[in-house]
């Protein structure tokens, strides 16, 4: 943390941009880079505390655009590589971003793993229902009838619900954006970084190239409806009852199985221990039974024993 | 079974021994592996040199299963090529290790279990009903539980071991357990060690003389607890992995281990999540570790070549077992060497060394270490599954001259700072460090400028290339030569590499007291190889390449190839066996001969 008497320099979002984005013009990308830099100019994270994470994708390039810490991973494996960030570093913040391909397909298994350990990160998912960077494969988000190089006649199997699989797996918040609506991305950015534990926000996020159109369905420019979940007051008033209860998982797969383009905002939330919470306990549990001895008396100890 | 006096096969009253290799062959859940773990640390208790060597089942309920112990006051090399003596609890275990026994060696065997076929070879038959008398001892209610301690109990009087020292080590493994456990493990052991063979002769003869070595503060373990505090001594204090045999009681040790050193050991989703993770730890600034034995290397390679391009320093361990896929999980093999040196795509040159006993696994992760920091890029370190399991007794390693402890380093960067300067080592700023230029460095695995901008500039990769390679090679320039075990010169040099140190060396000895020239060496730096093999090899006729893999396609094994492809030299040959089992002394013998003849 930056100590009072230094006085830290507002971090703008001129301090944020690195390399000009290598996007399409007109990738649906930009608009949640640009979210991303207005929540950390809320925020006022200090600079060096903030690290981005990639796999590969077109999306999955962000951390070369943001000015900050950042790696750029392997396809499908920036979230086991946060995870050692964040539980080796308690000090920083994590983040981590991604396409569909990399999250949902090859590192599929890492996802449900990051969420049921509720490791503490906020993962952001560019979901444009296509491989961009690899030039238009299926994947694991295209509707069946998508036509892609893999896929001549249109996608054969069906599409994963990226909502219904973060849902179950324990992640502890859950919310869903469209590339088009900044000020909403900025509120589910800033929420789901609020958020201890594993925070997951996933926004439609077009490729001009390879998917337009995409998600016009979801935009009201285009013709189409942004529909905001309603979430509970706990007011105690009858229209509360209709209202969305982001702690229930019910509500959340209830949501979750509307057809396209479904509903935007946080679907589900909720509060458990995070897995850099439960280590450090074990961490310091351990260091107290020890004594907080040293490692060379540590170690003694243990040769000691093999005598 | 040595005297120094006489040749092993005489049967006059003979003096103390020197050697003893005892089998104990019975099944796993009787517990051999107690009596064997016993008789390890009493040898180091009493100066004496051991080694031991077993095999497990690999189905979970049990099965057969063996612990050989060679017991010695002088070096002991290897695990024994044959047993002088044999305890056999079951039928089985006496027709499938009966052979294992020298001519004219021991079987002692359980006659409730067992029927011994006519005498031969000039074995000598000891019955004892083991089974009927433990559970005698121990009240008639114990199915059959407390035969290792009895069985022990007999070994400590048939060998004059220490009673005190047993009954000291024995009240260590089972008085926390509670009185009752304790109770009952020394009624079985005394049954034991007061059982009456009847015959004086044997107990005389078979005293274990006292150990000559001069260490008074030595340790006894096996290689997989050797290496893993050798890696917290090293400095790791996190790490992630999972689980598979042999790799798989590393990662154990360092999950309850390290979080009292304020570290922590993740287990992961699978190995690809387990390399990620550990990279992750050390993107983070802290020195990490992954591992696994063939099947999970197999799975790390990709993010390895990463480590490389990224120039993330990082611990990988790979306790290798025949292979290939899933394989042999419990039998020995080095067949991982290349996959360890040319494994991943790309050109991705990274540090390889293997330790050549159990002490060694402990210095060895030490100097993994110190070269994963300083050069910042991966090392590998190739241990088997023959010194993961295996126990020897070795000096108590010095910790104020060895102990290395961590350091984050969050020092603030200069306006000047590079991530990769092409002639400059890469030192990361791991996220935390304030840049006070302005400028953040992202960590990347694209080829890249000195700033960590993706480049694919043809003059940059192959400057970058060139980077990676010559910092490599900058570490040859600092590895010792390993030294000649025998003459400097003459017609045979043995080379060997990882676990088959000490059959190689004792076969040297065997062959220089057969009055054959032969030498041998053992190399620990396998990726770079120190520089000047070249002189030595140019002393000897032919260099002989010792190594548990197949001799491939083209007759030789993987360092010998390493080694012909470096050197060009055709005197180098190979010994190879994959027959999963430890080499026998005799084996190499064997190989010299064929190659010398
Ligand atoms: C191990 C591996 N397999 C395949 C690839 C090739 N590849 C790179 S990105 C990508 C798919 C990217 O799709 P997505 O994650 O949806 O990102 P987008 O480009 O759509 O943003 C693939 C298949 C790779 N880099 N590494
Ligand atoms: S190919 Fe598609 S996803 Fe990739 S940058 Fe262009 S528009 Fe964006
Ligand atoms: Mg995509």
């Amino acid at each position: 943390m930056a100590t009072a008497a230094e006085a830290p320099q507002k971090l703008t979002k001129k301090e944020l941009s690195a390399d000009h984005p290598t996007w399409c013009p007109g990738c649906g990308d930009f608009a949640v880079l640009a979210s991303f830099f207005k929540v950390l100019e809320k925020l006022q994270i200090p600079h060096e505390q903030i690290v981005t994470i990639a796999g590969i994708g077109c999306s999955s390039r962000f951390p070369y655009f943001v000015n900050g810490h950042g790696v750029h991973f392997i396809h499908g494996r920036a979230l086991p590589l946060a995870t050692g960030v964040s539980l080796g570093r308690p000090d920083l913040h994590v983040f981590a971003f991604g396409g569909d391909g990399d999250g949902y397909s090859i590192g599929g298994n890492h996802l449900d793993h990051a969420a049921r350990k509720n490791v503490n990160l906020t993962y952001v998912v560019m979901d444009n229902f296509v491989y961009g960077l690899t030039k238009k494969q299926t994947s694991p988000t295209s509707p069946q009838g998508f036509k892609s190089k893999t896929d001549p006649t249109g996608a054969i199997d069906r599409p994963i619900n990226p909502m219904k699989k973060l849902v179950s797996n324990g992640a502890t918040f859950v919310a869903r954006s469209h590339a088009t609506q900044v000020k909403h991305m900025m509120e589910m950015f800033e929420r789901a970084i609020l958020h201890p534990g594993f925070s997951v926000v996933e926004i439609l996020s077009e490729c001009v190239i390879f998917y337009p159109g995409a998600f016009d369905a979801g935009n009201p420019r285009k013709g189409g409806e942004f529909d905001v979940i309603d979430e509970k007051k706990w007011d105690n008033t009858p229209e509360d009852e209709a209202r969305h209860d982001v702690t229930s998982d019910d509500d959340a797969f209830a949501i979750a199985s509307l057809d396209f383009p479904g509903k935007f905002g946080v679907f589900y939330e909720v509060d458990h221990p995070t897995k850099n919470q439960l280590e450090q306990k074990w961490i310091d549990s351990s260091r107290e039974k020890v004594k907080n001895a040293p490692a060379k008396d540590l170690l003694r100890e243990r040769f000691a024993a093999m005598k | 079974m040595e005297r120094d006096d006489q040749s092993p096969s005489d049967s006059t009253p003979p003096s103390d021994l020197q050697n003893a290799v005892i089998r104990f062959a019975g099944n796993s859940q009787d517990g051999i592996q107690t009596i064997g773990g016993f008789l390890a640390k009493l040898a180091g208790r009493s100066a004496r040199e051991v080694m031991t060597y077993m095999t497990i089942p690999s189905t979970i309920s049990g099965g057969p299963s063996i612990f050989q112990v060679h017991l010695g006051s002088g070096e002991v090399l290897s695990p024994g090529d044959e047993a002088d003596f044999l305890v056999a609890f079951y039928q089985h275990s006496y027709d499938n290790h009966i052979g294992s026994l020298r001519d004219g060696g021991v079987c002692i065997y359980d006659t409730d279990n067992v029927e011994p076929v006519a005498n031969e070879r000039g074995l000598q038959h000891v019955g004892i009903p083991i089974t009927s008398t433990t559970v005698e001892a121990l009240g008639g209610s114990t199915r059959e539980r407390g035969k290792n301690l009895f069985v022990l109990g007999l070994v400590t009087n048939l060998f004059k071991l220490d009673r005190e020292k047993v009954v000291a080590l024995i009240d260590r493994q089972f008085g926390r357990k509670g009185e009752d456990v304790i109770r009952n493990a020394m009624l079985a052991f005394d049954a034991g060690y007061g059982y009456s063979l009847g015959s004086d002769v044997l107990y005389q003869s078979w005293a274990l003389r006292d150990g000559l070595s001069v260490d008074t503060d030595r340790m006894t373990t096996d290689g997989n607890t050797a290496l893993m505090y050798g890696l917290i001594a090293g400095g790791v204090r996190y790490g992630s992995g999972y689980p598979i045999t042999p790799w798989s009681s590393i990662m154990e040790g360092l999950r309850s281990e390290l979080p009292k050193y304020g570290g922590l050991f993740v287990q992961a989703e699978d190995e690809l999540g387990a390399v990620s993770m550990a990279l992750g730890f050390a993107y983070a600034g802290h020195l990490s570790i992954t591992g696994s034995s063939g099947p999970g290397l197999s799975l790390k390679m990709e993010a390895l070549s990463y480590a490389v391009m990224a120039e993330l320093p990082l611990i990988v361990v790979n306790v290798q077992r025949g292979g290939p896929s899933t394989g042999l999980p419990t039998s020995v093999e080095q067949s991982d060497l290349m996959q360890a040196i040319y494994g991943s795509h790309g050109d991705a040159p990274r540090i390889v060394l293997a330790p050549k006993n159990v002490e060694d696994c402990f210095y060895i992760a030490i100097e993994a270490c110190q070269l994963a920091r300083k050069y910042s890029c991966p090392v590998l370190i190739l241990s088997d599954s023959a010194l993961a399991t295996r126990i020897e007794a070795f000096k108590e390693p010095d910790l104020d001259a060895c102990l290395i402890e961590p350091t984050l380093d969050q020092e603030p960067r200069g306006e000047e700072f590079k991530p990769y300067p092409v002639d400059a080592p890469t030192r990361h700023a791991p996220p935390g460090t304030k840049m006070l230029g302005g400028k953040y460095p992202v960590v990347t695995g694209l080829e890249h400028d000195e700033w960590g901008h993706p480049s694919a500039s043809p003059e940059m990769h192959a400057k970058m290339n060139a980077k990676r390679r010559e910092k490599i090679k900058a570490v040859a320039a600092d590895l010792p030569l390993p030294e000649v075990f025998g003459e400097e010169s003459g017609d045979v040099l043995l080379v060997g590499w990882g676990s088959t140190w000490g059959p190689i060396r004792e076969a040297t000895k065997r062959a220089k007291d057969k009055g054959l020239s032969v030498s041998s060496i053992h190399i620990r730096h396998l990726n770079p190889l120190p520089n000047g093999f070249e002189e030595i090899f140019a002393k000897f006729k032919h260099v002989l390449v010792v190594e548990m893999n197949d001799e491939g396609l083209y007759g030789f094994g993987q360092l010998a190839t390493l080694l012909r492809a470096r050197y060009c030299d055709s005197k180098i040959q190979s010994i190879c066996k994959t027959d999963g089992l430890n080499f026998r002394i005799r084996e190499i013998l064997e190989g010299i001969t064929k190659h010398t003849s």
